[in-house]
């Protein structure tokens, strides 16, 4: 592929625990109506809408349905991915490099506050035959997973909880955020437990908000747009589908996404060339674990560094500046577009308190959660 | 390549019924957020009217009311009531129920409808139900007006409208 | 940099039944390994996968993507479920386009699956949720009506009888004697579909396709792989598709204006200019007798109100002038959603390719198109593919 793509527009709605004033339609409205004035762009001049949404998150049997009219989309080429955010943005990129299209919308939106039985919806999502017969909520396969995880790497839960204390400590200075607090690691350790060695503490609360992104092809982009932020590289992988044959220690799915997307964007040292980045934080471990596969930490250095302050606002690679999904709010396919807002943010320099000094390059990585070994890597960057 | 011979056994019901399976009821709840323009469309179903919504550049007052015009991309200017009559767009005479059940002879039949609302933009239909006919007597065209359930009995829901009777003139 | 054409290498297709013995992913596998094996591939040679599924509501799992990923081969590769409702299986093909067009893979596989029969008691009760939840399930609606409400429509704009529609029916059902796959092939007559159970007017049971189980694969490579792996290539010449409001009472159902907006896309990507005397062969989709007809006129095979003649003149039998639906179709085939659509999208390249057996039809085909449609009637997908 050799067309360069820029996010041209970006529009979020900001997250919060509950959204009742706007309906689904209206707030992911409000988020297109943003970024599409930020492109410059009528919906009419737009070449093809992708959303990524999952239809039991929305309690429509067939959610594709509702997406066109609150994109501008009307009788336009429209489509679906079950996928997150950073994957249908990749899709984008791919749809601009056949050629055909030079403009593309990218939507994402979680409506978390209106599923009232979201712990049965995760469980509909286990295999039916093997893991749901169990009768466990499905956070039990964190828990696995966190256990071996640290087992394996030598992490410990102390330094779990300090990515939780790190994070809602970002959140309070992002206005977005809605779960900024001012913890200590014995305020995590001393909550409930989920399903140990996970506590309640270690994972992010559901959210609501939407976020749509204006894409161009490189010509678009330089006469439409002043700050363009340029996708470098950009890819996604599935590990084992199924949860019990994989190595739960390691992320392999980051991983091998990750060499492909260093690879489109020439990085080849990404601790030295990456100014920061935006990781999966569902669960605490698993910001520990997507630095391990990404090559932003050695094995079994990652809890070393986020406790001596390295992934902090101030340290050598500032991680999830944005609060990650444990301070802002977990938004399920939306999460990626929140962190990709946050590095479009970083990288236009309009971070705020967040700002980090002469940011280029960001990676902004995103995994689909339990019982899923999906996810996706993205590189931007505000140099062409 | 031809295709010739392809996979996959098909179970008969006998086989079926002796097979081994692992069932699962979900318990799924939602409760769904109406936003504004909804909000406001089953406020005035309570109130006992058919709330539109109009757009001051296409000029279209659409139903059900909506915050904005999907096709100028704007917020819409007005939400107005219209009338509750109609005209029978389409319609049909259904013999089963949602989850495919049949219905018993003597069971009324479920009459569904696109009815174009008066008042609305030409084509401006919603989905609902016919009654106080005789299924034979219904026509494309057809002038119907919206029976209310009383007004204490109302909820705010679109079954507010017990159902669209013919206008007998 | 200019789009790259991409080729269709390899198909698979399991047997359509009601209910099948295997799981979703053992589905899955059984028509990937069919096309890894039609291709002469095997799966390490495969860069990217993508896989379309209808509701999740069917098989009874959430996420249904990544429950099917494993027997889909996406094992620790690049996976993704794109989904058009209805319209997923024709637009699978054109998700693995768009890998393969773009660069971003050289052989991409497109795995299509449904598996119905888990939904109880019956997998229409999946389709409830699929109308507003707040302006209209509360009406208990039922997927047949808006069949229903939109076949009176078009019957009353052009001034059709129930035997123009049901002819469609005993075509398709008679096609798919030859098709290997099919669920429900049987000669019936035009009195048997009239005959049928009404279920609601004008729908009777034989006006529509069945529930079923089914899973379909196909292979896209670039040009210069294609050219390695076969000297006779097929070429995925056009894609389009289309998605029309969500408010589906405000459109006049007469016409699907989605797939004709659809169709323009693809064509002008493949430079057909004139459909009906371009196009040697088309699989609409016919989950209802009538959506074929309504297609053929969307896909401007023919002039609108024209299809129910040209049906009742033969042109549309396989061995006419236009042949439409030469499988079966979802009507004989048999209707395991997304597959279907692959189903037809691969009844299009055995046709160009010479290799459709007993379902051959005549006439040496070059050009032919696939086409699905879904949602609330809202979605178009088309596929052109030329020799």
């Amino acid at each position: 592929m050799n067309e360069r793509v820029a996010i041209i527009g970006i529009g979020s709605t900001g997250f919060s625990p509950v959204s009742p004033d706007l309906s689904f339609k209206e707030l992911t409205y409000s988020a297109a109506v943003k970024a599409y004035d930020e492109a410059g762009l009528h919906p009419k001049e737009i070449d093809s809408f992708i959303t990524g949404s999952e239809d039991f998150m929305e309690g429509y049997s067939i959610f594709d349905e509702y997406i066109p009219d609150q994109m501008g989309a009307v009788l336009r080429p429209a489509h679906t991915v079950c996928a997150d955010f950073i994957q249908a943005m990749g899709v984008g990129c791919m749809m601009i490099n056949t050629g055909e299209f030079r403009t593309i919308a990218v939507e994402a939106h979680s409506k978390a506050s209106n599923v009232k039985t979201l712990d049965e919806v995760k469980a509909f999502g286990l295999d039916p035959v093997y893991l749901r017969t169990l009768k466990e909520n499905a956070e039990f396969l964190a828990g696995l997973e966190m256990r071996r995880f640290l087992e394996e790497t030598g992490n410990s839960v102390e330094q779990c909880a300090s990515v939780v204390v790190k994070n809602r400590k970002n959140a309070l200075i992002n206005p977005e955020a809605g779960h900024g607090a001012v913890l200590t690691e014995f305020d995590v350790l001393s909550s409930h437990p989920v399903s140990t060695p996970l506590k309640h503490l270690d994972a992010a609360a559901p959210s609501d908000g939407a976020i749509v992104i204006v894409l161009a092809a490189e010509e678009v982009a330089r006469s439409l747009c002043d700050n363009p932020v340029w996708i470098k590289g950009f890819s996604w992988c599935s590990a084992e589908g199924n949860f019990w044959s994989r190595d739960l220690s390691f992320a392999k799915y980051a991983s091998l996404a990750a060499k492909k997307a260093y690879a489109m964007a020439g990085i080849s040292q990404p601790s030295k060339e990456i100014d920061f980045a935006e990781v999966c934080d569902e669960y605490s471990y698993k910001e520990l674990q997507h630095l391990e596969a990404l090559g932003l930490a050695r094995r079994g250095e990652s809890g070393y560094l986020t406790e001596t302050g390295a992934t902090s606002l101030e340290g050598e690679m500032p991680v999830n500046t944005s609060g990650g999904s444990i301070g802002v709010g977990h938004t399920f396919e939306a999460s990626g577009g929140m962190k990709v807002n946050e590095a479009v943010q970083q990288l236009r320099g309009l971070a705020g308190k967040r700002q980090i000094k002469g940011a280029t390059t960001g990676l902004v990585q995103s995994w689909r959660g339990v019982p899923t070994g999906t996810g996706s890597v993205a590189i931007l960057s505000n140099e062409s | 390549m031809t295709i010739i011979k392809v996979p996959v056994k098909g179970l008969s019901s006998k086989e079926y019924e002796r097979s081994l399976k692992v069932t699962w009821q979900p318990e799924l709840q939602y409760a769904w957020d109406n936003g504004i323009a909804i909000g406001k469309y089953l406020e005035a179903l309570k109130d006992g009217k058919i709330l539109g919504s109009r757009c001051e550049k296409c000029h279209r007052i659409m139903l059900p009311a909506r915050s904005f015009c999907e096709l100028c991309w704007r917020p819409v200017d007005e939400y107005l009531p219209v009338k509750d009559t109609g005209i029978v767009n389409t319609f049909s005479i259904c013999h089963v129920n949602w989850d495919a059940s049949r219905l018993k002879p003597r069971e009324p039949r479920h009459l569904p409808a696109v009815i174009e609302i008066e008042g609305a933009s030409a084509g401006m239909g919603i989905m609902h139900l016919l009654g106080n006919v005789k299924p034979k007597d219904i026509y494309i065209g057809m002038k119907v007006k919206a029976k209310w359930k009383p007004r204490k009995d109302r909820e705010g829901t679109i079954t507010d409208i017990l159902y669209f009777e013919p206008v007998r003139k | 940099m200019g789009k790259r054409r991409v080729a269709v290498v390899g198909a698979g297709l399991t047997k359509f039944v009601r209910r099948a013995q295997e799981t979703g992913p053992e589905l899955s596998h059984q028509a990937v390994k069919m096309a890894l094996d039609s291709a002469d591939l095997k799966l390490k040679d495969i860069d990217m996968v993508t896989l379309g599924t209808a509701p999740d509501a069917f098989d009874g799992v959430h996420m249904k993507g990544e429950y099917l990923l494993s027997g889909a081969g996406g094992n620790n590769k690049p996976y993704i479920r794109n989904f058009v409702g209805g319209g997923t299986g024709v637009f699978a093909p054109i998700h693995g386009w768009m890998h393969v067009a773009s660069g971003a893979a050289d052989i991409c596989m497109v795995v299509a699956e449904e598996k119905m029969s888990c939904c109880h008691p019956h997998p229409a009760g999946a389709f409830i949720t699929i109308f507003d939840h707040t302006t209209e399930q509360p009406l208990k609606p039922t997927l047949i009506w808006i069949f229903a409400l939109e076949m009176r429509r078009y019957m009353e704009t052009y001034g059709l009888s129930a035997e123009d529609i049901a002819r469609v029916a005993v075509k398709n059902k008679k096609n798919a004697l030859d098709h290997p796959s099919a669920q429900v092939a049987e000669e019936v007559t035009i009195k048997d579909v009239l005959d049928s159970e009404m279920l609601a007017e004008p729908v009777h049971r034989l006006d529509i396709s069945p529930s079923s189980d089914g899973a379909a694969a196909m292979i896209l490579a670039s040009e210069d792989v294609a050219k390695r792996l076969t000297d006779k290539p097929i070429w995925l010449d056009g894609v389009g598709w289309n998605l029309d409001t969500s408010y589906w009472a405000t459109r006049d159902l007469y016409y699907p204006r989605y797939v004709e907006k659809a169709a323009r896309m693809a064509y002008d990507m493949a430079g057909i200019k004139e459909p009906s005397k371009e196009i040697h062969v088309a699989e609409p989709y016919d989950p209802f007798d009538y959506k074929e007809l309504h297609h053929m006129e969307g896909l401007m095979l023919c002039e609108r109100g024209e299809a129910a003649q040209l049906t009742a003149d033969g042109v549309t039998e396989r061995d006419g002038n236009l042949p439409i639906c030469p499988s079966g179709g979802a009507l004989g085939v048999g209707n395991p959603i997304a597959a279907t659509g692959l189903m037809k999208v691969i009844e299009i390249y055995l046709q160009l390719k010479g290799d459709a057996g007993k379902r051959q039809v005549p006439g040496d085909p070059r050009v032919g198109v696939a086409q699905a449609w879904g949602d609330l009637m809202q979605v178009g997908t088309v596929t052109v593919l030329r020799r």
